[in-house]
């Protein structure tokens, strides 16, 4: 640990917003003056440090002003007051592939993208196979790039971005590039970051993403600093200011518009009698009271079950179920889900509820954690993890 | 104000000459891609204009140039090759490197390096294209003017590089400057222009001391056209290289003199201006 790696001082940043961006001589003449424009302050005495070795997110709405801090990081930006001290080799990846020319092969703009990025000509040399392999764009390495694919483009300046090996790395937004066996190789790539004990700092609108790859977060709001620490904790308190979150009854989460409202979740045994625990292999239904205080069209139940620790397991809704009313009338009413058999393993877990529209874009209500129950033990068995899958095993047998 | 700590200084100035080198790369390689003559393009151009100019001005309006003093050379377009390739580096050089800013935003906005390497790197492009012009002039005038160019051949180095430098510091200081003020790239095409005209391309000083002498005789007043035209450094610059190639002879140490102070200035001046300014370009671009 020891000294941090960015340690962010004081720090504020204004941008000029034109009114009538109007850049040429005879305006600055006539008017005797550079074009009229207002003052919008991005950042507001942002104060803080990235220890040494964490992987640090910044949080915060669109127009918060997280982008900007990451580019005054990348010095690409310049604080008007304050400043920014950074410790080691610092490599913003804000774009993939900064610099590529498209009449260029690969191989040109590998290496043209690596000294953009900051590398010598030995270091491009020494990891130019690993940069390919990672690609996994062998074959077309000598061809201009302007005849990749945009997937083949993306990857390749990834691998030479994630390539530079910098102590301090300041990513934007960029790790949703590629396949899922990309991805996989990415996130690898970023564990390897950490155990290496380089900084990673990510700026992300993906929450999910944050609470499980980052350690510590920030979170601004307004080019302000609302909170700093744990980064699931910051997650937790953003996404609920976010979404305009209230505490609902049974000490769960609730948000969304409100045209319907999920009143409560049971969890209920095969004679429909409400339960708090189940043993495993046993069939239960989740039965889910809603009030529609308007008429909707074709909206879509849901639920999802995570771990007590908050891992995700799965998540079932209408459209998976075939199960979409053509609307629902205002009043109350209730829905349950069958489960046949419970594969779960005994532990505590939590159910969400929600109910969107058909498109999924708009989440009408969400409650989240409403619902705590224990599973407890019963058949079949497993050895360890979350799930009980229908399996069994036969006696050794030697091979002749 | 940010700053990254203990990086070793010779790293850093490895990393940037590494980067500069592969700008250039880019640009040299990148101009020519995918057309059927590829780099012969560079050669043609002026070739072109070279024919054009000595026909207009050499066949039809009769300018007259001195054969070369020690070459001995009559030949009006070997005169104004040099003129033409010697300005069309000048002038192509600063107007790429003025907008090598503009056009390279993107990266600019997404990824920090020393931003003066966009425009060196320009300059540095468009100056390995001039020297290899500067090859065929040599060529063309060892032909028709004789061996003798090469005694002189060396001094196109010390020029070349003072020329570099000479348009290097006025694209510095119009690189940012056109990024605050767009205009500034349609005005640099008409000034461009008139200095071209200024510069004495296309007819020799001798021209000018004789319109000098005509005024005098004739109203009575002394314009001194011919100091005037020689304040100009680009007039300096084609008169030197003419010396060499097409004369034959070391350029006076005024002339040395008179290039290593433009290009002195040219070059403080433009990196001043540069640094003062390019902090905040990102948010102007």
């Amino acid at each position: 640990m020891g000294e941090p790696a960015v340690s962010v001082d004081h720090v504020s940043k204004h941008f000029r917003v034109y009114s009538d961006r109007n850049q040429s001589l005879k305006a600055t003449v006539l008017s005797g003056r550079r074009a009229k424009y207002q003052s919008f302050q991005a950042l507001k005495d942002v104060d803080f440090e990235v220890p040494q070795g964490t992987t640090f997110g910044l949080l915060g709405r669109n127009g918060s002003g997280k982008s900007t801090l990451l580019k005054c990081m990348a010095r690409i930006l310049n604080p008007n007051s304050g400043s920014i001290t950074t410790r080691g080799r610092v490599a913003a990846m804000l774009e993939v592939g900064s610099g590529f020319h498209p009449e260029l092969s690969g191989r040109e703009n590998v290496y043209l993208n690596g000294s953009i990025l900051g590398m010598s000509r030995q270091e491009i040399d020494r990891k130019f196979d690993q940069i390919v392999d990672f690609s996994g764009v062998e074959q077309f390495i000598d061809q201009p790039v302007k005849n990749y694919s945009s997937g083949m483009y993306v990857r390749l300046g990834f691998a030479v971005s994630i390539h530079v090996e910098p102590d301090v790395l300041l990513v934007d937004e960029v790790l949703a590039v590629g396949d899922m066996e990309f991805q996989d190789k990415c996130l690898d790539k970023f564990a390897q970051f950490r155990d290496e004990g380089r900084t990673v700092v990510v700026v992300s609108h993906g929450v999910e993403q944050m609470r499980s790859f980052c350690d510590q977060a920030a979170w601004l709001d307004h080019g302000t600093l609302q909170a700093i620490g744990e980064a699931s904790d910051i997650v937790d308190r953003y996404s609920d200011v976010g979404h305009g979150a209230e505490e609902a009854a049974g000490g769960g989460k609730r948000y969304g518009t409100g045209e319907i409202r999920i009143d409560d979740i049971h969890l209920l045994d095969a004679d429909g009698q409400p339960i708090e625990s189940a043993p495993t292999g046993s069939a239960v239904a989740l039965r889910l009271r809603y009030t529609a205080n308007q008429r909707v069209e074709r909206p879509v139940f849901g639920v999802s079950l995570a771990t007590a620790g908050g891992k995700h397991l799965w998540s079932y809704d209408g459209l998976a179920a075939g199960a979409v009313p053509d609307s629902v009338d205002v009043g109350s009413g209730s829905l349950d889900i069958r489960i046949d058999r419970l594969a779960l393993m005994p532990d505590l877990f939590d159910v969400n509820a929600d109910v969107k529209d058909h498109h999924k874009t708009r989440t009408f209500d969400a409650l989240e954690r409403s619902l705590r129950f224990q599973v407890t033990s019963g058949s079949p068995r497993a050895a360890g993890g979350s799930m009980v899958l229908d399996a069994s095993m036969t006696m050794p047998r030697a091979e002749r | 104000m940010t700053t990254t700590q203990p990086s070793p200084r010779a790293a850093e100035r490895d990393i940037t000459f590494n980067l500069l080198k592969n700008l250039t790369l880019r640009e040299i390689r990148a101009e020519y891609k995918r057309t059927a003559l590829g780099r012969v393009w560079s050669l043609i151009n002026p070739l072109a204009q070279i024919a054009v100019y000595s026909l207009v001005f050499g066949l039809i309006l009769r300018v007259a140039v001195a054969p070369g003093e020690n070459s001995g050379i009559e030949f009006f377009p070997a005169w104004i090759g040099v003129g033409v390739i010697v300005w069309g580096f000048i002038s192509g050089s600063i107007s790429a490197g003025m907008g090598s800013l503009m056009s390279n935003a993107g990266l600019l906005t997404k990824v920090y390096f020393p931003r003066w390497v966009l425009v060196v790197s320009t300059v540095l492009a468009k100056a390995s294209t001039f020297a290899t012009e500067l090859l065929v002039l040599l060529v063309i005038m060892l032909v028709i003017g004789g061996p003798a160019v090469l005694l002189y051949a060396a001094l196109l180095i010390p020029l070349l590089v003072l020329t570099c430098v000479f348009a290097l510091g006025i694209a510095l200081l119009l690189s940012v400057a056109s990024v605050y003020f767009r205009d500034l790239q349609h005005l640099w095409t008409i000034l461009a222009q008139v200095w071209m005209y200024a510069s004495g391309v296309m007819f020799s000083v001798d021209i000018v001391r004789g319109a000098q002498e005509a005024i005098e005789a004739e109203n009575g007043v002394s314009l001194p056209l011919v100091t005037l035209f020689q304040l100009n450094p680009a007039e300096r610059f084609l008169s030197a290289y003419r010396d060499v190639l097409y004369d034959f002879t070391v350029p006076g140490i005024d002339v040395w003199l008179q290039l290593i102070a433009w290009s002195a200035i040219s070059l403080i001046i433009g990196s001043l201006v540069f640094r003062k300014l390019a902090r905040n370009i990102v948010e102007e671009i």
